[in-house]
């Protein structure tokens, strides 16, 4: 690790201030940052702990959602009994992830913007144009297992590791803002990730010094809710595909739904054309899979992970299933 | 029990006589040992080029960094015994040089050691060391290499590479009913919770390292090789061990640079592995390609049976995993042939991991077992109890004792084998498809030479004393029972001493050789010691060597698993609900212990089975995962009911205790027993292990339609 400076945040502004060096990084949890850290990966020289700023509670919204701080963490959200309610699939996806150490340690804001887990980002010997820009993309010929097969370009295949975004994106949760001249601003979850094209590197549209205060739930969708992460073992493993769904059912037909998938892109994958394909189907598995179909018709493998599209496909179906009640 | 009487403490489930310390942390580790005028830190830089020269090494920023004590490279390191040498007949006592000369040999090959007042600062500094080295291309992809690999005449257990009985060809060609399936294993890392570490201090001659290993003379005699100075000026301290599942067999550069910065800096020096850096530092299982040839005839007899492996081992090594040793003992067929082949590639070393050979050759032969019972339409127990043998089929010796046919006829009772349906996805429960799996285990049982010291203490209290290591297993426990009962002591009045090249040798833990070797060692002081007392005797040694196994008869560890899977119709994924291991492994020590070590080893072969597998990438000649969140091992939600039972058994013609090895018996088998219950389940015949989800996707596409 590199000798950094460390300043424990005194307010909003002079954290955002004091943050706004290139070469400077807000800590929350630190269950990713700390890791990079040590790997050289990031080499932030001044640290800006946000731990005294009182962005901890979970609060009702006016329009009827929470508004969650940024420093919640991920066990206390998914315990929340609001969010357990209100918002299963949110508690679901938190308790999908990582390990009840690291849910005690991570919060909201750095889930949303914990970096790639993807084998050449992290091995510092390897070309990687996230870490080093204009390297090269190692992944795009090598071991791309748990790769995204969506939206991402020929510079940088890797995919967001978070579930909890994942089913934020299928509740149209809004992250809000504050930048260091004290201006705010609400974003939409799924405008929150910029697509990597040629600068896979700036992940976000935060700029330096903008940080994130709080996500809003606007108030719960009708329907059932239900997130499904399929994974190559049991606990403590990133998703080899999720999906959160949020699914309304009328006789047989399907009258509303959300589609939302996780490893399969740089961001959580909300989907429209799943969920266009879904108004008005018929409630069985053949009209769930042609709705993956559709949320897959862009997709392309790139050799060991071409088997996500297919997955992806069947985790939705059963999702869909296991939320409408299909034998 | 009567006031007064002692019960026999040997097979009770004694709790660990360590475990107090372990759990309030007064267990010390390697890395954990102070030293007055305190220990510097040292941090290795490792290579990122996997075969070639390093050209040049520039220090100068390093040098200058806070703290920096020492900066060594190939350009100041001091002279030290080449490695090797490859065919020394404990090649765990090979000399280990580091940055001895400008070659590197694999991925992450040491090519520099800083060292500083504070691990911060030797990290730091490290980072600051910028090496140039020119690449050579180098040859990593063990498929391809198969064409080329070698006949390596022996294999690492000392046996040849090659055996044949009768006319297997001959016969495999004529056989009513056979199988010929290849089989895939991928390379597995050991992945131990404690690092390999090592604490190294310099008094005059006399070199100290506390370090994490499972042996204690073999690394004592690798350094004083190394260094070329006398074995007796090397102490190695070993007392408690995270984890070795064979990866602390060898020693490596921990050892030797520790030594070294000592030396140069004066002070104590420590230094751990960094997570990563044991991926390539240290050894890991080979990946292996197996070709398994059975032929039957019609009433399931074999009468063919045939298995060819393909290994890995580094380019300068001749390490070769004893793939078809399991093989060769555990069914009768007239006519055999086993086969190792030997790609020399320009990866890191591969060595033990935890049943070496038998674990993942078991994994391909007992499920071509079940594709053989398939082809004749048998029940996959049947066909193992028709093949069973009393006589070791390759060696032509009687087993001591061997009670397969009792594990597989009661295993099967107590697991309800009868309500298998043969026919696959023919349970359901939902949308998982539920399937039943067994497969048969064997390891093979071997004693080593120990000498242990016993003595009485003026308080009443015995000490023992030998050099072995307890690696976790449990070792300080069942010496502990062993005393107590030979000298007829309640265990609270034993202490025993480990971990210690000062105590006298013993062969350490390893290959399953562990328990029996040294308990039968301190058995022996023991006794003489007790046949002593009256005559003023307070202090004795006693020994045990291989000649000891009366060789006229061949021993094993034998034993059954079952296992019923579950396989999510939609996704893929594989749940083991529950599973069965019986085994007739000799005297039971110490009945929780061993429960345990059948307990870790079934687990990993659920891992090994489903999950646990390292990539090479061949671009770049080295391993792709390189952190425990993407290798993954068996975790507690993997593992469903795990269910052990040992049959009634002492080996008469083994050791002294008729106790049998037991630390790597529960892995044998137990991964196939996992893909024989998917393919029950499923219909899908996984050859390319592990099974992970998208392996199974084309099957569960064809029951959709």
């Amino acid at each position: 690790m590199k000798p950094f400076r460390y300043e424990r945040a005194g307010s909003l502004a002079s954290a955002c201030a004091s943050a706004t060096e290139p070469t400077a990084k807000f800590i929350a949890g630190g269950t990713n940052l700390l890791d990079l850290m040590k790997l050289q990966i990031e080499t932030p020289t001044h640290l800006v702990d946000i731990g005294p700023l009182p962005l901890a509670e979970i609060e009702e919204s006016a329009e009827g959602g929470l508004r969650i701080g940024a420093r919640v963490t991920n066990s206390a959200l998914a315990a929340d009994m609001r969010v357990r309610r209100r918002y299963p699939v949110l508690s679901q996806a938190i308790l999908a992830g990582a390990s009840a150490q690291l849910r005690n340690k991570a919060t909201t804001g750095g889930n949303l913007l914990q970096r790639t887990r993807c084998s050449y980002f992290y091995d510092t010997t390897k070309p990687c144009n996230k870490r080093m820009p204009g390297s090269g993309c190692a992944a795009l010929g090598g071991l791309n297992r748990m790769n995204a097969v969506i939206g991402v370009s020929s510079d940088c295949i890797a995919a967001h590791g978070s579930d909890m975004a994942v089913a934020m994106a299928a509740l149209d949760a809004r992250v809000e803002t504050v930048a260091a001249d004290g201006v705010t601003r609400t974003i939409p979850i799924d405008a929150l990730y910029r697509p990597p094209g040629n600068t896979p590197h700036i992940e976000t549209v935060l700029a330096p010094g903008e940080l994130i205060q709080s996500v809003v739930l606007p108030p719960p969708p009708p329907g059932q809710q239900l997130y499904r992460k399929v994974r190559d073992r049991a606990s403590f493993a990133f998703a080899l595909v999720s999906v959160a769904v949020v699914v309304t059912r009328e006789d047989d037909r399907v009258r509303a739904a959300r589609v939302a998938f996780g490893g399969i892109s740089y961001k959580p994958w909300r989907s429209a054309e799943a969920e266009a394909a879904l108004i008005g189907a018929t409630v069985t598995r053949a009209s769930f899979d042609a709705a993956g179909r559709a949320a897959l018709r862009d997709a392309r493998g790139y050799g060991y992970n071409d088997f996500k599209i297919p997955l992806a496909r069947r985790t939705l179906r059963a999702a869909l299933a296991d939320a409408t009640g299909v034998i | 029990m009567a006031e007064g009487k002692l019960a026999d403490p040997i097979g009770l489930p004694l709790d660990r006589v360590d475990g107090q310390l372990k759990v309030t942390g007064r267990a010390t580790y390697a890395f954990e040992y102070a030293t007055q005028g305190g220990a510097a830190y040292g941090v290795i830089v490792p290579s990122a080029i996997a075969k070639g020269r390093v050209v040049a090494v520039d220090v100068q920023e390093a040098q200058h960094a806070p703290g920096v004590l020492l900066v060594l490279t190939k350009d100041n390191a001091p002279p030290q015994t080449p490695w090797g040498p490859v065919d020394l007949p404990d090649r765990f006592a090979r000399a280990e040089p580091a940055l001895d000369s400008d070659e590197v040999r694999y991925f992450g090959f040491p090519v520099a050691f800083v060292v500083a007042e504070t691990f911060e600062e030797a990290n730091a500094a490290a980072a600051l060391v910028s090496v140039r080295c020119d690449s050579l291309p180098g040859q990593y992809d063990l498929h391809s290499a198969g064409p080329t690999a070698e006949d390596p005449g022996h294999i690492s257990d000392g046996a040849p590479a090659n055996s044949s009985v009768g006319d297997f060809e001959a016969a495999f060609a004529t056989a009513p009913v056979k199988i010929e399936a290849l089989y895939t294993t991928p390379y597995q890392n050991q992945a131990p919770m404690e690092p390999h570490a090592t604490m190294a201090v310099w008094e005059g001659q006399m070199l100290t390292v506390h370090t994490s290993a499972q042996l204690t003379t073999s690394p004592q005699e690798g350094l004083a090789r190394t260094f070329n100075i006398p074995k007796e000026n090397v102490r190695v301290v070993t007392r408690y061990i995270g984890g070795g599942f064979g990866s602390k067999l060898p020693f490596y550069v921990d050892a030797t640079l520790a030594a070294i910065g000592a030396r140069i800096v004066g002070r104590p020096v420590k230094l751990a592995m960094t997570r990563p850096q044991l991926f390539h530092m240290t050894t890991h299982r080979t990946a292996s390609e197996q070709r398994l040839r059975l032929g039957a005839d019609r009433d399931g007899r074999l009468t063919a049976y045939g298995q060819d492996a393909l290994v890995q081992c580094a380019r300068f090594d001749n390490y070769t995993e004893p793939v078809c040793g399991a093989a060769r003992m555990l069914y009768a067929a007239p006519n055999r042939l086993t086969r190792h082949r030997l790609a020399k590639l320009d990866l890191p070393r591969s060595d033990s991991m935890r049943a070496p050979g038998d674990a993942i050759g078991l994994l391909a032969l007992e499920c071509a077992m079940d594709e053989l019972a398939d082809a004749l339409g048998f029940d996959p127990v049947d066909l193992r109890l028709r093949n069973d043998t009393e006589i070791d089929p390759e060696r032509d010796r009687p087993f001591a004792s061997r009670h397969l046919a009792e594990a597989l006829r009661l295993g099967a009772a107590r697991f309800g084998w009868d309500k298998r349906i043969a026919k696959p996805a023919s349970v359901r429960d939902g949308r998982w498809l539920i399937g039943l799996g067994v497969a048969s285990a064997v390891r093979a049982d071997v004693l080593r030479s120990a000498t242990a010291r016993a003595r009485l203490e003026r308080d009443g209290r015995l000490t023992v004393e030998l050099a072995m290591t307890d690696i976790g297993t449990g070792t300080y426990t069942i010496l502990t029972q062993v005393a107590a009962e030979a000298m007829e002591l309640p265990v609270d009045r034993v202490t025993v001493r480990l971990g210690d090249t000062r105590f006298p040798p013993t062969a350490g833990s390893g290959g399953s050789f562990g328990a029996a070797t040294s308990s039968s060692a301190v058995l022996a002081a023991c006794r003489k010691l007790n046949a002593g007392l009256a005559l003023g005797l307070t202090e004795a040694e006693g020994s045990v060597t291989p000649a000891d196994l009366d060789d006229t008869y061949a021993h094993a560890g034998f034993g059954a698993h079952f296992a019923e899977a579950a396989v999510h119709r939609d996704t893929g994924e594989v749940r083991v609900r529950r599973m069965l291991g019986v085994f007739a492994a000799g005297r039971i020590l110490n009945a929780k212990t061993a429960r345990s070590q059948m307990i870790g080893g079934m687990t990993w072969g659920i891992g090994s089975a489903l999950i646990e597998e390292n990539h090479v990438d061949p671009r770049y000649g080295s391993f792709v995962n390189q952190d425990l969140a993407s290798y993954h091992v068996a975790v507690n939600a993997d593992v469903g009911s795990l269910d052990v039972m040992f049959l009634d058994e002492a080996d008469p013609h083994g050791s002294p205790l008729g106790s049998k090895g037991i630390g790597e018996l529960g892995i044998c088998g137990a991964g196939a027993a996992v893909i024989n219950a998917i393919h029950n389940a499923t219909g899908a015949r996984i050859r390319d292990m592990p099974a992970t989800p998208d392996k199974l996707l084309a099957t569960l596409e064809t029951l959709d339609a």
